[in-house]
């Protein structure tokens, strides 16, 4: 899906721009973007370490486990398949909770550990998991409670009333969440989803 | 009500750490250790990220800016009307599932052209905290762990950004127009 999305985004992009004679737009922002992409990854270092370096302390003295004891109930309904004291289940309701307390900077890389943590439970390891596929749902869905960044920007160009928009969003954001879970759960039934599973011969002498 | 929520927001990030540091040192957690360890994970993840962060962001740069974008939302003209959405919105919710910072870019100069109390500027305020990037989301999590096939993580993404958008645009024309 992504291979063919790419090639689409890059074939129509480069058309356009020659039919348009937009060609040089084009190379400019080619090489803008890929300095781009470098500049925002060291930039994730410093705070990549922060939150991981955090996440390690409150590992260790045992309070990501006491967190996730409370979303428990919820998360066994979905992550049906993750075992109760596994790493990721605390790494994914950290995640969770830095998304809704809206700081991203720290969702990332607790993300990432969450998918780390996911895929030693992956047993064909280039495809996703039903659970791997169901936090990602719930992570861009992006269930916010303080819609901060949205807020400085209004703020900025003038608004009168730059908060007006915290309540609607929040409501927007959870039929946002919502649909996203309705559709993981029905679209992990279809056919074209199933894992193929690797063909392992089992002899039993 | 605000003034609780400005402060949630103010206050999370400090209180999130000092709380964090406290409970180690109570539960007798070698604080500064722990810390070096895990921040060592930091540096591989954001250097992992890299080539897969550069593909994403050329080819949505190519179709941006040779003018691709602008051509398919002409073409969705007709939906839009038909779900209530200013026309000059559509970028931006085409943008969202692709780039962070393009749908900023773009809702920031939407403000500058409507203003951010106008029924365009609350739209675009509202999807823009109810939905989320997911293509560079995907692109880093499942690139992080070298996933190739993503099966239906990429369409309930999607679906998920379409269902927020539309409630976005509902909740905004039925509030603010």
């Amino acid at each position: 899906m992504i291979n063919y999305i790419w090639f689409i985004l890059i074939f129509l992009g480069i058309l356009t721009s020659i039919l348009t004679g937009n060609v040089e737009a084009v190379t400019d922002a080619t090489i803008e973007s890929a300095k781009l992409a470098v500049h925002l990854s060291i930039g994730l270092i410093g705070v990549m370490c922060l939150w991981l370096g955090i996440m390690k302390i409150a590992e260790k003295s045992g309070l990501v486990e006491k967190l996730s004891i409370l979303l428990m109930p919820l998360m066994k309904k979905l992550f049906p398949d993750i075992p109760e004291n596994h790493p990721a289940m605390g790494a994914m309701v950290m995640n969770i909770s830095a998304n809704i307390l809206g700081i991203g900077d720290a969702a990332t890389p607790l993300g990432l550990k969450a998918m780390q943590d996911l895929q030693t439970l992956n047993k064909t390891k280039d495809t996703a998991t039903d659970s791997m596929c169901t936090f990602l749902a719930i992570n861009t869905s992006s269930v916010t409670l303080i819609p901060a960044t949205v807020i400085a920007y209004r703020s900025a160009a003038g608004s009168i009333n730059p908060t007006q928009i915290v309540g609607p969003t929040i409501i927007s954001t959870m039929i946002a969440t919502i649909t996203a879970i309705i559709a993981v759960k029905m679209l992990s039934k279809l056919p074209i989803y199933h894992i193929t599973k690797p063909d392992i011969i089992r002899r039993k002498l | 009500m605000f003034n609780l929520l400005s402060n949630i927001s103010k206050f999370s990030i400090p209180i999130v750490i000092l709380f964090i540091t406290s409970y180690g040192i109570f539960k007798k957690v070698k604080l500064y250790e722990a810390f070096t360890e895990g921040a060592k994970d930091g540096i591989k993840t954001a250097i992992r990220v890299v080539p897969h962060l550069t593909g994403m962001l050329v080819a949505i740069g190519i179709f941006r800016a040779s003018g691709a974008m602008d051509y398919l939302c002409i073409m969705m003209s007709p939906l839009t009307n038909l779900i209530n959405m200013p026309a000059e919105v559509l970028p931006m919710a085409l943008m969202r599932p692709l780039s962070g910072g393009g749908a900023m870019g773009i809702m920031n100069s939407l403000f500058q052209k409507y203003g951010p109390d106008s029924l365009i500027g609350n739209i675009t305020s509202i999807m823009a905290g109810s939905t989320d990037t997911t293509f560079y989301i995907l692109a880093v999590y499942f690139g992080s762990i070298n996933i190739k096939n993503s099966r239906h993580a990429l369409p309930s993404g999607l679906l998920a950004d379409a269902g927020g958008i539309l409630a976005a645009t509902f909740i905004a024309n039925l509030l603010f127009s």
